[in-house]
């Protein structure tokens, strides 16, 4: 509860400062929207839908892009790190791919799928498959060469052994990589969703731009923090904390 | 050693002098020390339960050389018998359970179970490993519970044995448990239940009981001493502690460093049950350890001699 307390206070402080700032007026109002302002602009935009069918349209978005990059980031993870052949020459070229910054497959997606939803899936999906392919791989070779040991010295082999031993040993690099795979995936979709222009919260961030109307940029701008931050926060981490404490990583 | 009476005490019979004599000279024998502990079976058997013919081991180090890790190995465990091997550290006694296991290929030579060469891992063989591999993400029952779930052991049996070998082990209440909420000496006694519930005839075991506080150690020792003689497995356990060998074995293998070879087999054909500080342990282990003491300097020498050349 200690810590509670400390983050309101923090909070509090911090926005009593912005506060202050904009209402000195040291900045004028379009340029430095206010707290009350961006509030407003959150109600607003509750108010008239528009946020829900931008929160709804990009998950939705976030949703099929991430689960595709994970499913093949796993296929491919695995392939990679279990054939001396591909970890030699496709495990490079994927490490290097993952160099580019999702936002520059954009010009190749429109042209192969032009200005639709599909293109929007392909930059996300080009965002994030390589962090959960290369998160898989450095997790199977990480994972302890005993579990494996063991599993063939009481018996498991083939499918029995990857499904019994392979898979629940390498778990927790497997969550490890799904949760890099979708901060990768979210980034990549709000940058795709500002430039395609087609529903979603980065088009609403951008509409608030175009009609200069920093309230519902700033608005739209805490919705993005607020709904990454509650998958990464809540979601993956507890599920990391739930399993370091049962797999004894952690003094439980 | 031939100027002492052979009766005053019970003393290790060395038996060949190096690598080329096989054990099976043993078998001509009564086996004193099995038959001396009540409720063990007798073994007699011409076939051995594990056979080690002419196992070779090389391999490539990182620098590109071969290097043979194991030569020429020859040994034979009769059924039902406790066979400990000692050496020095990096003598490739580790390895040789390993190869045992079927978990890595020997070079060439062939280990034959009741007779029968094998390939790969099978779980008349069970190996329980220095670092336990015990897994984290199940119970302690559910360790147990695994080899059986392997071999396609229906529910209702699978729950009456891990009951019967958690028991066994004193850990009943444990069953629920995960791993890493258990000491040391408890998570050797899940690793002995797991590898006990597959119903192996042979137990190989690495070095188990080398982290141990000495306590919990003797406690170990007696636990499988009665298991042993509960079950009547045949056991070949591997460790780096001369006194512990004669505590446990029936016999006492010992192999030289680098490349590994059978230096010396001695049977020990003291009284069950035994204690470490016993002084007739302490006695047989001291001759093993005379004749060990070359291999370890040898062993340590290389050790030194590593470090000079970084």
């Amino acid at each position: 509860m200690k810590k509670l307390a400390k983050q309101v206070i923090f909070y509090s402080v911090l926005l009593g400062i912005w506060a202050l700032v904009a209402k000195l007026r040291v900045w004028p109002p379009y340029l430095f929207p206010p707290p009350w302002g961006v509030g407003r602009a959150l109600w607003d935009g509750f108010a008239d839908h528009s946020f829900w069918i931008g929160i709804a349209v990009t998950m939705k978005r976030m949703l099929i892009g991430y689960s595709l990059s994970v499913v093949l980031g796993m296929i491919l993870g695995l392939a990679v790190s279990s054939n001396k052949f591909l970890e030699e020459t496709l495990g490079g070229l994927l490490v290097s791919l993952q160099s580019l910054p999702s936002i520059c497959w954009i010009p190749l997606a429109v042209l192969w799928f032009g200005l639709t939803e599909k293109a929007i899936l392909f930059v996300v999906l080009m965002g994030s498959l390589l962090s959960v392919t290369i998160a898989m791989e450095d997790g199977r070779k990480q994972m302890p060469k005993i579990y494996g040991m063991a599993g063939r010295n009481l018996g498991a082999s083939g499918f029995r052994l990857f499904w019994s031993v392979l898979l629940p040993a390498s778990l927790p690099f497997i969550v490890n990589g799904m949760k890099q795979g979708w901060a990768f995936a979210w980034r990549s979709l709000i940058q795709a969703e500002m430039i395609f222009l087609s529903l979603g919260l980065g088009q609403l961030l951008m509409m608030g731009r175009d009609l200069s109307d920093m309230n519902q940029v700033m608005a739209v701008m805490i919705l993005i923090i607020i709904l990454g931050y509650a998958v990464d926060g809540l979601i993956f981490r507890t599920m990391e904390r739930r399993l370091q404490e049962k797999y004894g990583l952690t003094p439980a | 050693m031939s100027t002492r009476p052979q009766n005053a005490y019970p003393s290790p019979v060395p038996v060949g002098p190096r690598s080329g004599v096989r054990a099976s000279v043993l078998h001509g024998k009564p086996a004193s020390s099995v038959a001396t502990f009540p409720g063990h079976p007798v073994a007699e058997m011409v076939v051995p339960k594990v056979a080690l013919d002419e196992i070779s081991l090389s391999y490539k180090t990182t620098s590109g050389e071969r290097l043979l890790a194991l030569d020429k190995i020859n040994l034979e465990v009769k059924p039902g018998e406790f066979l400990c091997i000692v050496g020095p550290s990096g003598c490739g006694k580790s390895t040789l359970l390993h190869l045992i296991a079927g978990l890595h290929p020997q070079t060439s030579g062939k280990v034959l179970v009741d007779g029968t060469p094998v390939n790969g891992p099978g779980t008349d063989r069970i190996l329980i490993f220095q670092e336990l591999g015990l897994f984290p993400w199940l119970t302690v029952g559910g360790n147990v519970e695994f080899g059986m779930k392997m071999k396609n052991v229906s529910k209702a049996e699978r729950e009456e044995k891990v009951q019967y070998y958690l028991r066994l082990v004193h850990l009943s209440k444990f069953r629920e448990s995960y791993i890493h909420q258990l000491s040391g000496g408890m998570r050797q006694r899940v690793a002995l239940a797991r590898a006990l519930a597959t119903e192996p005839d042979v137990l190989l075991m690495d070095e188990p009981f080398a982290a141990l506080d000495a306590q919990t150690r003797d406690l170990l020792h007696d636990e499988l001493e009665r298991i042993w003689a509960e079950t009547g497995r045949t056991i070949i356990f591997v460790t780096h502690n001369v006194r512990e060998a004669v505590r446990l074995g029936d016999r006492v293998a010992l192999l030289t460093f680098r490349p590994g070879r059978v230096k010396q087999e001695f049977s020990v054909n003291l009284p069950r049950p035994r204690h470490m500080e016993q002084p007739d342990v302490a006695r047989t282990a001291g001759e093993i350890l005379n004749c060990l003491r070359d291999e370890i300097n040898k062993s340590l020498e290389a050790e030194y001699a590593d470090e000079k050349a970084r």
